[in-house]
């Protein structure tokens, strides 16, 4: 996807957040996807830590892309990745405890994404700095979205509530095992089966020769 | 009450598996687990990974907080455990050309799998002592083995089954390791 030519930098932000998610395309970065989705809020707040992380990254990299040797490059992008992610948990740490106390040492292990280091490696030490930011933003609001999703599923369904506001009353009966690890997995796949249902049904109508 | 070393280990292991119940290494569970003999070498490799990256990184926030630069410890822990898997890897390449190719890129990917990071990172937040960051690695990664090998042999099954076409994949692998996450639930509560 890198080797296309020049495509608009609309085009580029695009890509990343929805024809290439990382969360239900790629299927790319799932520790943190799963584990700290239980209410919208973790979702969203990992998913723009991972963000930032991520398009700063990206942009030091394709800055220093001519600078680095190839032999040690992945040990360099890891690096740079890790002084980032460090910024961000003590900044998480400074603004809200609550939040850090809740995403624990999944904020640390942003390193090991596996969507950062693969931006890296495949769009940003090959394209200038703008385009290589552009792209990474892109892929950081997919990944927001997927966080999203995910968590907001699982905290309507596991507690009842929806960015902490309660939506059903108090007759629900929350179904707990949403909040816990099989819902994590059982909703992901949910999702990632609505996605194929509905790319197939696109398709279809085209395969027939009618829109 | 501290927990006993062995208290660590069947937590690691069964109660809070690190797969099933705490989110870790899930790209070579779902990446490596379509087979069975690659699934158990892969689960070996990286349970020796962690126990290395445990004990480099007892003695290293032992270093680090002697010189008061605990900010760093993020970035020494990775170069350690980028460190321990080039050993693991030379070793393989040595010894076992073939397993070394049938585990292809997974095995440099170790570097980047969140439960090696992930044992480091956790010895450090509950402050275990030393045998006990040993059991809790050793658990884990015999957890990790046990969940791959595990979702291998369903896998390997499935392969003979019919399954709706639109399940098949990803889908299907995060269906099946809910089920197993579910079952594993069962061991809530085990050595604590």
């Amino acid at each position: 996807m890198s080797a296309v030519a020049a495509p608009g930098n609309r085009d580029e932000f695009l890509e990343g957040l929805w024809r290439q998610n990382p969360v239900f395309v790629m299927v790319l970065g799932m520790c943190p996807a799963l584990a700290v989705t239980v209410s919208a809020v973790n979702g969203l707040s990992m998913g723009l830590a991972t963000t930032f992380v991520l398009v700063a990254s990206c942009g030091l990299v394709s800055t220093m892309r001519r600078l680095v040797p190839r032999e040690v490059r992945i040990a360099t992008y890891i690096v740079i990745i890790a002084t980032f992610v460090t910024a961000v948990d003590y900044a998480i740490q400074a603004i809200s405890l609550a939040l850090y106390d809740a995403l624990g040492a999944f904020i640390q292990l942003i390193v090991v994404n596996c969507i950062i280091l693969g931006r890296a490696e495949a769009h940003a030490s090959r394209n200038p700095p703008v385009a290589a930011m552009v792209n990474a933003a892109g892929m950081g609001a997919g990944f927001t979205l997927g966080l999203l999703l995910l968590g907001a599923v699982r905290e309507i369904l596991g507690a009842g509530t929806l960015f902490g506001f309660s939506l059903f009353g108090p007759g629900f009966q929350p179904w707990v095992i949403m909040l816990l690890p099989p819902g994590g997995f059982f909703v992901l796949g949910g999702w990632l089966l609505a996605f194929a249902w509905w790319a197939r049904r696109r398709q279809r109508p085209e395969a027939a020769g009618h829109a | 009450m501290p927990e006993t070393a062995f208290q660590v280990f069947v937590g690691a292991l069964l109660a809070n598996n690190f797969v099933l119940a705490m989110f870790l290494g899930l790209c070579p569970f779902l990446g490596v687990s379509n087979r069975l003999d690659t699934a158990f070498p892969m689960g070996l490799a990286t349970t020796f990974v962690m126990l290395v990256a445990s004990l480099c990184a007892y003695g290293l926030n032992v270093l680090l907080g002697a010189f008061h630069l605990e900010f760093l410890r993020l970035i020494a822990y990775i170069v350690i455990i980028a460190s321990a898997v080039q050993l693991v890897e030379m070793v393989l390449k040595k010894y076992s050309p073939a397993l070394f190719r049938a585990l292809g890129i997974y095995l440099a990917l170790i570097t980047t799998n969140c439960a090696v990071l992930g044992v480091a990172l956790f010895q450090t937040a509950r402050e275990y002592d030393f045998v006990q960051s040993v059991a809790f690695s050793v658990g884990g990664g015999a957890g990790f083995t046990l969940a791959l090998v595990l979702m291998a042999s369903v896998r390997e099954r499935l392969q003979l089954s019919d399954v709706p076409s639109l399940a098949q994949g990803t889908a299907l692998a995060l269906m099946l390791a809910g089920i197993l996450s579910l079952a594993f639930m069962g061991f809530a509560g085990l050595g604590s």
